[in-house]
């Protein structure tokens, strides 16, 4: 395995930087908003977790689609690379919004559209992981995960738009409240500048993860590669 | 409103998560890493005896 390469050390300095200069960002220069104070400072992390566990089972999605064409196991790897860094992002984004909702809404959970599709999307996906593991035949497990992550991605888009779609307690922080939302706030421009600069992190934070999700799966298939050579 | 010492006591749980979360995932990518090296590195030493 090659040693990891100089734009991949720049990006784990960059990840920690960036990190840093976030929550700095959201503890030193967000103002509080004055109905839920300081609890509304998880937002801007819970947000940004949200969009990464998002974008990362589309990329899945187009990682699949990718195999399908090209029959070739590296894109199985990013596939599932990217499905199991967003499980992490995004189980990040229901349990801070979980916490998040206990003194605004005065329940942790409670099944109205946002919470429920946000529930099912990442079952699906930790269904994804389950039932990779009872196939054997790489190119038949391959052949299955690709055309999940298609179907799966159906989900994405549909937990996104729920909000805009149903009538919900789940706030809208950009575009049009819902009038039944409980925790709407009206961002200041500090507060959108700080959502936004935790957005970016937490891009830069996927790829580097993803990165190196993705050399973790190419030294796992090498491994296999040797144990197969082992056996003959 | 929500009072301050409730609304820090959230906050502090979110970060918590958050932190705890992101550190075991990087810790099991890690671990995951070293142990599939050690794998390689024996199966390497394998095929040289072979």
């Amino acid at each position: 395995m090659k040693p990891q390469p100089i734009v991949l050390k720049v990006l784990n300095v960059a990840s920690v930087l960036l990190f840093l200069a976030a929550l700095g960002m959201v503890f030193l220069y967000a103002p509080l908003e004055a109905t839920m104070n300081y609890v509304q400072k998880i937002f801007y992390f819970h947000v940004a977790n949200a969009w990464v566990g998002m974008l990362g089972f589309i990329a899945a999605a187009v990682a699949g689609v990718v195999y399908l064409i090209k029959h070739d196991q590296k894109w199985d790897i990013v596939e599932l690379a990217a499905v199991e860094i967003s499980l992490v992002f995004f189980i990040i984004a229901i349990v801070t919004g979980s916490i998040w909702a206990r003194p605004s809404w005065g329940a942790y959970w409670t099944w109205e559209p946002r919470l429920t599709t946000a529930a099912i999307l990442e079952m699906v996906y930790i269904a994804y992981l389950l039932l990779r593991q009872g196939l054997d035949d790489p190119d038949r497990r391959a052949r299955f995960s690709a055309v999940y992550t298609l179907i799966g991605a159906i989900s994405v888009p549909i937990t996104f738009m729920s909000i805009r779609l149903f009538r919900t307690i789940h706030p809208v922080v950009i575009g049009t409240n819902s009038t039944a939302s409980q925790g709407n706030f009206d961002m200041t421009s500090k507060m959108l500048a700080t959502m936004f600069f935790a957005l970016f992190t937490f891009s830069v934070i996927f790829v580097n993860l993803f990165w190196h999700r993705i050399r973790l799966g190419q030294l796992a298939q090498q491994v296999e590669q040797l144990k197969l050579e082992e056996l003959q | 409103m929500i009072e301050y010492a409730t609304s820090i006591k959230y906050m502090l749980a979110g970060y918590a998560v958050i932190l705890t979360v992101l550190a075991l995932y990087i810790l099991s990518l890690f671990n995951r890493w070293r142990n599939l090296k050690r794998d390689l590195q024996t199966l390497k030493e394998i095929q040289k005896k072979d």
